[in-house]
């Protein structure tokens, strides 16, 4: 399963990191805890978001995430986008609320 | 090789620098990512650690063919129990550095499971040291 598959399926707007749009998904992450994320995420995980900072990317980054999405409409902070776009880490924008998209994210890894 | 870095206390927006530029040198001298990941999440917490605590930092990593050595010493108010600091959820960051996600107290036992060897040195008033020891065989 790529990045892009999950773009579509979800329809999640790409808000940035372009270039990683055909990464290999492993699984998905749902957490606001940032030592969390980087305490118990899987190399190729999914991560799903509020937080809007660089540090995301710095963890994204270290722990080889396939993509970050975030939830609620929020958008990136500046410099995280800026780091997403140099990384190359897909950044996803959607409106759903994080119970929602984790719900569905996680059926459409199942099938 | 000995590479060596410094962080202000409060700036968040470099803390992970050195963990990133660390992991790219890792990968250059093909070191087990398993092991690159240990190190880097280790050096990860410990320079948000200082960004949230201390005033100012200096991180040193040395590589040999045994093992990667961090240290990172900083000048801050020290850690009153390192116990308590060791412990899971025990926190004394600000409500500015929670909302950010960070300061839930798992930063110094994420340092601890990823570490072969961690020594903490700390005076209160004046800064703390640690040294974070990761072997390669």
């Amino acid at each position: 399963m790529q990045v892009q598959q999950i773009v579509k399926k979800l329809n999640l707007t790409v808000i940035g990191g372009n270039d990683g749009i055909d990464n290999e998904i492993t699984g998905g992450y749902t957490s606001d805890l940032l030592s969390d994320v980087m305490g118990n995420v899987g190399d190729g995980n999914v991560w799903i978001t509020l937080q809007t900072h660089k540090n995301v990317m710095a963890i994204a980054s270290l722990r080889d995430i396939s993509a970050v999405i975030l939830v609620k409409g929020l958008k990136p902070d500046a410099d995280m986008l800026e780091k997403a776009n140099e990384e190359g880490i897909p950044v996803l924008g959607t409106e759903m609320e994080t119970f929602e998209v984790t719900g569905k994210l996680f059926g459409f890894l199942q099938k | 090789m000995q590479l060596n870095y410094s962080i202000e206390g409060g700036d968040f927006t470099n803390a992970g620098n050195a963990s990133s530029q660390v992991k790219k040198i890792l990968k250059k001298l093909n070191v087990d990512p398993k092991i690159t990941r240990r190190v880097v999440v280790a050096l990860y917490e410990a320079e948000v650690n200082v960004a949230a605590h201390a005033y100012r930092g200096e991180i040193i990593v040395d590589i040999n063919t045994e093992r990667i050595r961090v240290v990172l010493k900083d000048e801050g108010p020290g850690i009153e129990s390192i116990e308590n600091a060791m412990t899971e959820g025990f926190s004394t960051a600000s409500a500015e550095v929670r909302q950010m996600g960070f300061g839930a107290g798992m930063g110094l036992p994420n340092i601890n499971k990823n570490a072969d060897e961690l020594n903490i040195k700390s005076d209160v008033g004046v800064g703390t040291e640690l040294e974070i020891i990761t072997k390669l065989k």
